[in-house]
């Protein structure tokens, strides 16, 4: 016979004292670990909502950003700079403009630290009579974008036309059966035909494109070309008097005016797309926190309020058990049993308890932890994540509660070891 | 073997002191069986502690087989009780959830489980519980349970039997059969000292003190 085997008899005897022990503990550790498992599981929720969110959002911008883009290539360039003292009507009404202004302005402006605009075309183009043919065409001399140097490139829209080359609309082409490798002359002089275009509907069909310094020396316009295209940053807002004022800036004798609209209005409500579907991911993250901070705030109220209650139990639960030992503990004194036996034993009852609690409400925390969140998050729970240990908490639980057992059952047990032998016999 | 010597007790009642034991000098040998006889509240059961290693006398000495327990430190004078002493009490005392051969061996938890279960085995047939070795004492009858209670006080081979009124809740037949094996104790050369206010348990001592008011009168 050991005190082991009158421990675990004693427990097999009152049954119910020491179940009501473990229930007490389990409930106290299961109202803990189930907390803990609960924000665990919000906080895995959310990450999970929110990451889908990002994904969705980032999906939809893609989407908008691209049918942006393409408008706006569709659409072309969307800013026209041109002399100041060019009459509007009259540019409305022919398409080009009848001033003049250096080539170097699209220098200084590529140099320039003008953000709202990009793509710098400069062009000079004139209504003529292509007089070997006996046609109006417009004839349109470019030499590419020129690169701001202050931003990362960017893929041109237009390629250039290389000297000594001509590009033809379809209208031009298709009437006077030109094909892509011909030559043909033009004021006198002799081009390689580059590249015939489709038909686009509209005057780029008549239109000749050729190398802008050669257009200067056909139309006797040295070192003049008579707009620069841009394309428009897509900002927020109305962005026509801020281009206005930047260019104004570099350029003061020129005004500007702006092409169609569409692709802006495009790039405004992707912004503003963009915007609200970032302000639905802040007000989720928001609500999320919310909730966690309720949860959190429930938590911190009804574990102390849980723990201490059990641990008031579980110490009344040992002065009972205690008190309805009294005789035991006198005869076990008589028989020789030291006091220091006798506080092991209940001790040992109390870690019993506790250990076997702690594992229980390990258990139950999770279980109902795991149960809640199903029902309110819908399926598909998820605990286990990278920086979380389920042994980790399960010993967690089970120290606690043992701790928490042995602190309540201390007073008790120690009662148990000053009990007098004397005085018990004597009661007789 | 038991001997007291100037034994004074007192205790701290609610109309002041109460002196239990006024001076008590004895002593019993191997192979006698003495009675103190004496009227409630003499302080019979006073005397048994003191003389268990229970109580500590206010003065005076007791020597158990020479030694004094209370000169002992409480890890000693625990050994000293579990080799040298076996208690029956006039409630028996049994331990609720264990059966009549866990009881009597429960004796052997502090002693040394050197043979127990041959011992447990031996007491079990020689007090005639062997149809009841695995009952709980709720099932025992009293005399059943006191003859557990017996077993186990003889499971450590006591040198010294201190019996406070062990038939004072038992019928006749079974305060006969508890006396006579206390008697065939005696003979066997152990020693008994009986506290009692029954004149028939005085019938089966070697010698008998009267007891008054914590005083030996005879
Ligand atoms: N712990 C105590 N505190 C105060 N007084 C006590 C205590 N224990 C015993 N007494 C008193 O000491 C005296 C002797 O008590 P004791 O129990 O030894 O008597 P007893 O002879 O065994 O009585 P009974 O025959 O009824 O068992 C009594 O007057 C009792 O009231
Ligand atoms: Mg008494």
């Amino acid at each position: 016979m050991t005190i082991w085997s009158l421990l675990v008899r004693e427990i097999l005897h009152r049954k119910l004292n020491f179940a009501l022990g473990v229930l007490s503990v389990m409930m106290a550790s299961g109202s803990l670990i189930g907390s803990v498992t609960l924000l665990r599981i919000h906080d895995i929720r959310t990450g999970q909502i929110l990451e889908a969110k990002q994904v969705e959002l980032a999906k939809s911008m893609a989407q908008l950003k691209d049918d942006t883009r393409k408008a706006m290539l569709k659409l072309g360039f969307n800013v026209v700079i041109l002399p100041k003292d060019q009459n509007l009507s009259d540019w409305y009404a022919d398409d080009y403009a009848s001033k003049y202004m250096p080539e170097d302005y699209v220098v200084q402006l590529a140099n320039s630290k003008v953000v709202t605009v990009r793509h710098f075309l400069p062009s000079l183009q004139q209504k003529i009579e292509w007089p070997e043919r006996k046609r109006t065409i417009i004839l349109v001399g470019t030499r590419g974008e020129v690169p701001n140097l202050h931003k990362s490139p960017v893929k041109p829209l237009v390629q250039a036309v290389p000297p000594g080359t001509i590009i033809l609309g379809s209208e031009l082409h298709r009437s006077m059966n030109i094909k892509v490798g011909d030559d043909v002359k033009l004021m006198g002089k002799s081009f390689k035909v580059q590249a015939c275009y489709e038909e686009r509907g509209s005057k780029d069909d008549i239109t000749a494109w050729i190398y802008l310094a050669e257009a200067q020396e056909l139309l006797d316009k040295p070192g003049k070309i008579n707009a620069i295209l841009a394309l428009e940053c897509h900002c927020t807002g109305d962005a026509l008097p801020i281009i206005r004022k930047e260019i104004a800036g570099v350029l003061p004798n020129t005004q500007v005016i702006e092409r169609g609209s569409r692709a802006i209005a495009r790039a405004e409500a992707r912004t503003k797309v963009e915007e609200q579907a970032r302000q639905a991911v802040e007000n989720e993250k928001a609500a999320r926190a919310t909730l966690r901070q309720t949860r959190e705030h429930f938590a911190s109220i009804l574990i102390p309020v849980v723990v201490t209650a059990c641990a008031v139990w579980v110490a009344v639960l040992g002065f009972t058990n205690v008190r309805a030992r009294r005789d035991e503990i006198g005869i076990l004194r008589t028989l020789g049993v030291s006091a220091k036996h006798v506080l092991i034993m209940f001790m040992s009852r109390h870690v019993l308890l506790g250990v076997l609690g702690g594992a229980l409400g390990f258990g139950a925390g999770v279980a109902s932890a795991v149960y809640f969140s199903a029902a309110r998050e819908g399926a598909d729970v998820q605990v286990i994540g990278t920086d979380f240990s389920w042994a980790g908490l399960l010993l967690a639980s089970v120290g606690g509660a043992a701790a928490l057992a042995v602190i309540a059952g201390w007073i008790p047990a120690l009662m148990a070891t000053r009990q007098d032998p004397a005085v018990v016999l004597h009661e007789e | 073997m038991l001997e007291f010597k100037d034994v004074t007790k007192w205790f701290d009642g609610a109309q002041g002191k109460v002196t239990a034991l006024s001076e008590i000098s004895f002593s019993v040998q191997p192979g006698e069986l003495l009675a103190v006889r004496g009227p409630s509240g003499c302080g019979k059961t006073t005397l048994l502690l003191i003389a268990g290693g229970l109580l500590s006398p206010d003065s005076g000495q007791i020597g158990l087989d020479g030694q004094d327990p209370y000169e002992l430190g409480p890890e000693m004078r625990n050994k000293l009780r579990a080799r040298m002493i076996g208690f029956v009490f006039q409630q028996f005392h049994l331990i609720p959830y264990l059966t009549v051969r866990q009881n009597i061996q429960v004796a052997s938890l502090a002693a040394g489980a050197n043979e127990a279960a041959e011992r447990t085995q031996e007491l079990i047939s020689h007090f005639g519980l062997d149809d009841r070795a695995g009952h709980v004492p709720a099932q025992l009858s009293t005399g059943e349970r006191q003859r557990t209670a017996l077993a186990r006080a003889l499971l450590n081979r006591p040198k010294v039997i201190l019996a406070d009124e062990p038939t004072g809740n038992l019928d006749e037949d079974n305060a006969k059969t508890v006396l006579g094996y206390l008697s065939q104790y005696v003979s066997d050369g152990g020693c008994v000292l009986l506290v009692t206010h029954d004149v028939r348990a005085a019938g089966h001592a070697t010698r008998t003190l009267q007891m008054s008011k914590g005083r030996l009168i005879a």
